[in-house]
């Protein structure tokens, strides 16, 4: 006979994060009253070692058959705590999570509100924790090669270090070129080599790697699928008939510039003067600098044209503009010695390794630094008026200038919605892409085995550009390497008894995993096909079928317990 | 507005890779709503079994939230079709039964939108304080 529910019940403090506006001692205390629970506990951190170490030695002390954790959503911790309970001898699919955190604690303020939905929600987990059916996990082959979209500097990294692990990596790249923004850079900072020194390096290597297949002038037109098998339909010349079948996606997608238009007050395609500082780019590498024809004398760079600019709804640092004003301004500097070059700036943000340096060197070199807003730009002759205030001074002035250079921002690629409808892909407020947590998993999405690299998740630099990379490259090695990956254990089982063989299931299932025995006339699923929806349980009309770990006597408890308490 | 002291109890039934998803992100966006919404995490709404409504309903909960990917989005294909076709039928079953099927809310909500779904809730919390308690309460009460 199955043996008695047993249950242990944890409470996550998550710092103060739960703990600051749910009484977690109340509801330590509320859950020890619970039927089946053995022993209930609250920590600061369960899922830090000695949290899920208080698990494992309970579980064996205490002889516990189920784990109930309420600390953040289980898309955040349950493989963790699967993993704890597993250890400690409770098989992984007898564990359940109260999302206590996110649902819970983030979203109210009232304490005593929240520590009573704290307790609804134990309650409810703890009625289906229960209910829970023990479940065996089985695993998938992977496909062992990678898709990565997008052949910016991110992209080619990511790339070229999954290729020389040994693994085919189509590269699908929606421009006829490679090298993405970066290619339309002259020199970068903070050590003002030139691109070209390594760039066309980076291509060639990647070009001609024979694990490597690049398609230009491409787009993804369908990605099916999931984590070690997905299958992503590429529309563009040369690109083969079939999807390409691929373990792990990885999305390098780049950015776009902010257009200054949106900025009318300053002039940007009205006056020659005012330009962007990739136009810059361009005219410092062609060593041409003069407007009209004549050569400038006082320049202006503006920083955070398109950032930090609520107004505009692009609230975000771009993160990469003041180290590239001050590049360019000591380049112009460089360049005419007798120019008066002047950077207005909200705040100078000169971060990061060498940052600070690079910032004193541009002020050394003569490039003078002002504090202050500007808020039009206006024509005078053959001139333009930059007029600022002064932040510092509390004053408004007027700064003639011969060149007025844009800091523009980065804001998300104009098709970024189209890729993640395709991918499913939660995106952040500002548009960009989202991280599956902002700390930990920062190269991880919220699908699995799809993964983030470069300006597609938030602006940066060259360098975290390529660490990200690198890390999103690695992260995609893992199921690739591995050769496996665990398959949805909670699937639809049939009862023969109560089958009467009707076929509905075998209708309404996308997959086709049920189909009816020819001999016995019922229906049985087939456990490799089944992805875990549960629609064929709800059209049963004998409910014969019930979708395992997501059981009518389970969801029925946890009804319960939510209406029941107050 | 109206706050006549009544503090609705909504059932949510949310499907993992949409709706909940973007419960989540409320929560990590810190975007405040009503503490009334008490959350059941399925894999899709297409595996919301209408006894599940009914359950709570006749239990007492005085409203019932269905959340599901948007039409075209559903992880599994054609889940939140199911999951519409079965909420329509569910509800002509309610008028009949003399249930109002207003309190039975069927809303599209993506991973990404975190703020829909916390003005859903509160929107719904409202409609619910206007309406009244749930009278099965009281008739199922022994």
């Amino acid at each position: 006979m199955e043996p008695k529910p047993r249950i242990g019940v944890y409470i996550c403090h998550c710092g103060t994060n739960i703990a600051a506006t749910v009484d977690v001692e109340a509801v330590t205390e509320f859950a020890a009253t619970l039927p089946n629970v053995v022993i209930a506990r609250n920590y600061t951190y369960m899922c830090s070692e000695p949290g899920q170490a208080l698990i494992k030695d309970d579980a064996r002390n205490f002889g516990l058959n189920r784990i109930v954790v309420a600390s953040c959503s289980p898309r955040m911790h349950e493989p963790t705590f699967r993993a704890a309970s597993q250890e400690g001898g409770v098989n992984p699919y007898r564990f359940e999570m109260a999302n206590i955190r996110e649902q819970c604690s983030w979203v109210h303020h009232d304490r005593d509100e929240a520590t009573e939905k704290a307790k609804a929600l134990v309650l409810a987990a703890v009625a289906k924790a229960a209910r829970l059916e023990p479940l065996e996990e089985r695993e998938a082959p992977v496909t062992p090669a990678a898709v990565v979209i997008g052949g910016g500097v991110a992209g080619l990294v990511a790339a070229l270090d999954i290729a020389d692990a040994g693994f085919p990596v189509y590269l699908v790249e929606k421009s006829d070129r490679l090298g993405g923004r970066v290619a339309e850079l002259n020199r970068t900072f903070p050590d003002l080599e030139p691109v070209a020194a390594w760039l066309p390096d980076l291509i060639g290597r990647v070009q001609s790697h024979p694990n490597i297949t690049v398609y230009r002038n491409a787009r993804v037109a369908n990605i099916a699928g999931f984590v070690g098998n997905f299958e992503v339909t590429v529309e563009g010349p040369d690109v083969p008939a079939g999807p390409l079948k691929a373990g792990a996606i990885i999305i390098a997608t780049g950015y776009n510039v902010f257009d200054p238009t949106l900025k009318p007050e300053f002039g940007y395609g009205r006056y020659p003067q005012v330009v962007t500082t990739l136009e810059l780019e361009q005219r410092l590498a062609a060593g041409d600098l003069t407007v009209n024809g004549k050569t400038p004398k006082d320049v202006v760079f503006i920083k955070c044209v398109g950032s930090r600019d609520v107004q505009l709804g692009r609230p975000y640092c771009s993160r990469v503009c003041c180290m590239i004003s001050a590049k360019q301004a000591q380049l112009v500097r460089q360049a005419l010695p007798d120019s008066r070059v002047t950077v207005f700036y909200m705040d100078v943000r000169t971060f990061g390794k060498r940052g600070e340096e690079f910032y004193d060197e541009a002020r050394r070199a003569g490039v003078r630094y002002r504090r202050g807003n500007v808020s039009e730009i206006y024509r005078r002759s053959d001139r333009v008026v930059v007029r600022v205030e002064d932040t510092l001074l509390g004053r408004t002035l007027e700064h003639e200038a011969d060149l007025v250079v844009l800091a523009v921002g980065m804001e998300p690629q104009e098709d970024v919605a189209e890729l993640a409808s395709l991918l499913k892909l939660p995106r952040s407020a500002d548009g960009f892409f989202l991280e599956a947590h902002p700390k930990l998993r920062p190269v991880d999405t919220a699908v699995d085995g799809v993964f983030l690299a470069g300006c597609c998740q938030a602006p940066k630099d060259i360098p975290d550009t390529v660490a990200q990379a690198k890390a999103a490259a690695a992260s995609a090695l893992i199921p690739l390497m591995r050769g496996v990956v665990p398959m949805e254990a909670a699937t639809a089982v049939v009862d023969p008894e109560l089958c009467a063989g009707c076929g509905m299931c075998v209708e309404i299932c996308p997959y086709g995993a049920p189909a009816l025995d020819p001999l016995w006339g019922v229906s049985r699923v087939n456990a490799v096909l089944c992805k875990g929806c549960g629609a064929c349980a709800v059209t049963c009309p004998s409910k014969a079928i019930r979708l395992q770990h997501f059981t009518p006597d389970q969801i029925l408890a946890q009804v319960e317990a939510l209406v029941f308490w107050e | 507005m109206t706050d006549n002291g009544f503090e609705p109890k909504i059932v949510a039934f949310l499907c993992n890779w949409c709706t909940y998803t973007g419960a989540d992100l409320a929560g990590t966006s810190r975007i405040q709503y009503p503490p009334n919404v008490r959350i059941i995490r399925l894999m899709c709404s297409g595996s919301v079994d209408p006894t599940y409504v009914l359950k709570a309903l006749l239990d007492g909960a005085d409203g019932v939230l269905i959340g599901g990917c948007h039409p075209g989005d559903c992880h599994y294909q054609s889940g939140n079709y199911k999951a519409r076709r079965r909420i329509i039928a569910l509800k002509e079953i309610l008028k009949q039964a003399g249930i109002d099927e207003d309190r039975v809310w069927l809303r599209w909500i993506s991973a990404s939108e975190g703020q829909r779904f916390a003005d859903t809730v509160a929107q719904m919390t409202q409609y619910l304080k206007e309406k009244g308690p749930n009278p099965m309460r009281k008739e199922w009460a022994v």
